[in-house]
């Protein structure tokens, strides 16, 4: 088989099992496409070339004495810089953790191991999660594969570019606030936030610990279900974790949305500020539901408007005491220093970007003396109304669409200093997070512009089945998530 | 401006940060504009409601208080910049 750059894990998968291709030609074309195509957009941190292949001729060995450890044994795929590793660096896209090697190996690593993907290296991210754009990395920019002088999104924007590039089949990403949809929708990929719980944050390098998750960046919804398949479960490790076992989700993904419920929040489809032809997208994709048998029904979430003012107040608070732990003592970098606050003054002030350093002076004043109440309470006071509107919705609906964004791919450097306009992107995706809720992005048409436009569908608390189950009827019945960025579609 | 530039600082202090010169302002004005946005959470009414502690309702998980496995200290201590055998090193803390 020519183009295997071209396939995604599911596809792959199949042709390892009939034996026509061999898990090492998989991994060196990923390899030829990362070397021929990284260059202009930058998804990739580093890459394990080498070590890669080995793993792949090991697997080909391990597949043709009838010992594969899973459907997916073999295969390739990224990571984001944000999961700990025994076997390459991690920096979470900091200076402060430049050179930092983890001694001990995230869970969602040892699943992917443990199942046989090979890890082809790690994707470019906003410093420690932070941001929207990939521009707040240290290390590097990542462009658009659609549009070179465009963000890809963020934080899991290398992720969610390499994915579009067709550089790798699939890739992890995280998502405290939209972190996986919105560059998956900016990058025209598909991208899940499981619920909350679902999949361990052990070696996670932690930014907002209420919220964050991590998830699939794939080409389709049956990729998705197949990776959350291997990720998710619970973990000792991690308190958070939720104790059920992972269904099978492959197996729900029935082909048909018939009389599922969609709910469409009043106003979210019309939002004011919003680009038109984005949400004229996103309303076809609801007409595209309709035709697939599924009911739309209005539905309210009215304390969503209090959705990024909330999420803002919790995400900094929690981020300012996560990372008060990098102070140049235990791992990363450390400034050169007299004294021991000395030391911790000027390792954080030279180690820290600004966003990061903005996001913590943030936090650190909502949770001051005499402003606890004021603002970190009161969030999650809203937060609990967030969540009451979604438990009342979905008493009438079976699925939440939203548009993903409010907008398509933004030019690189068109909101480096706007950091309040850049957090008002988040207006669609946050809410999720902060209701803990499963939710899909999927590619739902072009702008006219040729710029890629998602559709976000939110489930209830631990029901990915059905979200998967609705995306994958979509992507069955449209091409949206097939197209290629052109200068990459060869 | 709610937020002064006394009140950048200390801030910064708290969270062990030293602003450079150019950035002091700059924080002070972006802090100003997101803590006046997030002001519309003011009009919210929450009387009366619990502050979410966690989103699924699921019991702190308890196991028995057991030693088990735990990373050699030679592999955690190899990541700090200064470090011997078995500990890290900062600057001198007493005279």
């Amino acid at each position: 088989m020519s183009e295997l750059w071209k396939a995604g894990l599911g596809e792959l998968a199949l042709h390892v099992e009939s034996g026509d291709v061999s898990c090492r030609e998989i991994v060196s074309a990923a390899l030829a496409r990362i070397e021929r195509h990284d260059g202009s957009i930058g998804a990739f941190l580093r890459v394990r070339g080498e070590s890669a292949l080995a793993e792949a001729k090991t697997a080909d060995e391990a597949r043709s004495a009838g010992r594969a450890r899973s459907r997916l044994h073999g295969l390739p795929i990224a990571v984001k810089d944000i999961l700990a590793s025994p076997e390459f660096e991690t920096t979470c896209g900091s200076r402060i953790l430049a050179g930092f090697r983890a001694p001990y190996e995230a869970t969602v690593l040892r699943r992917l191991r443990e199942a046989g993907l090979i890890v082809l290296g790690s994707t470019n991210m906003d410093e420690f999660a932070m941001g929207g754009s990939t521009e707040n990395s240290a290390w590097q920019k990542t462009q658009n594969p659609w549009d070179l002088a465009r963000v890809p999104g963020g934080s899991s924007g290398g992720s969610a570019a390499a994915v579009a590039a067709r550089l790798v089949p699939a890739a992890l990403g995280t998502d405290t606030g939209g972190s996986i949809r919105q560059p998956a929708a900016l990058c025209g990929v598909t991208g899940l936030k499981p619920t909350y719980g679902r999949v361990s944050r052990y070696g996670l390098v932690a930014f907002a610990s209420s919220l964050d998750q991590i998830g699939p960046i794939t080409r389709s919804c049956s990729d998705a279900a197949l990776l959350l398949g291997v990720i998710a479960g619970h973990d000792a490790h991690d308190a958070t974790s939720y104790p059920e076992p992972a269904p099978n989700w492959l197996a729900s993904l029935s082909g048909s949305a018939d009389g599922l419920r969609i709910g469409v929040p009043r106003g979210f489809f019309d939002g004011e500020g919003a680009d038109p032809e984005t949400m004229a997208r996103a309303r076809e994709a609801l007409r595209s539901f309709e035709g697939l048998g599924a009911k739309t029904v209005e539905v309210e979430l009215p304390n969503s408007a209090y959705g990024i003012a909330t999420y803002y107040l919790i995400c900094t608070a929690e981020a300012s005491s996560n990372l008060s732990r990098y102070d140049g003592v235990k791992f990363g970098f450390r400034a050169v220093s007299q004294t021991l606050d000395e030391m911790y003054e000027k390792t954080r002030s030279e180690g820290f970007g600004a966003e990061v350093k903005r996001r913590i002076l943030l936090g650190t004043y909502v949770l001051s003396a005499g402003y606890y109440d004021a603002y970190y309470r009161k969030a999650q006071q809203a937060r609990t109304l967030i969540r009451r509107d979604f438990e009342r919705a979905f008493e009438s609906c079976d699925l939440i669409a939203t548009p993903t964004t409010p907008g398509p791919a933004w030019r690189l450097g068109e909101l480096v200093d706007d950091p309040l306009q850049m957090y008002l992107a988040d207006v669609y995706t946050v809410t999720a997070n902060l209701a803990g809720l499963p939710a899909l992005s999927i590619p739902c048409g072009f702008n006219g512009a040729g710029l890629p436009i998602g559709l976000q569908l939110i489930g209830r608390p631990l029901d990915e089945a059905t979200v998967l189950r609705a995306g994958d009827a979509f992507q069955r019945q449209t091409h949206f998530h097939e197209r290629m960025p052109e200068g990459f579609a060869s | 401006m709610n937020i002064t530039r006394e009140t950048v600082l200390y801030v910064a202090r708290l969270a062990r940060l030293r602003l450079t010169a150019e950035e002091v302002p700059r924080m002070q004005r972006d802090l100003d504009a997101i803590l006046d946005y997030v002001a519309t959470l003011r009009a919210l009414d929450t009387t009366g409601v619990p502050p979410t502690t966690h989103v699924l309702e699921i019991a702190t998980p308890l196991r028995p208080d057991e030693v088990r496995g735990v990373l050699p200290v030679a592999e955690v201590v190899r990541n700090a910049p200064q470090h011997d055998e078995s500990a890290m090193i900062v600057p001198k803390v007493l005279e």
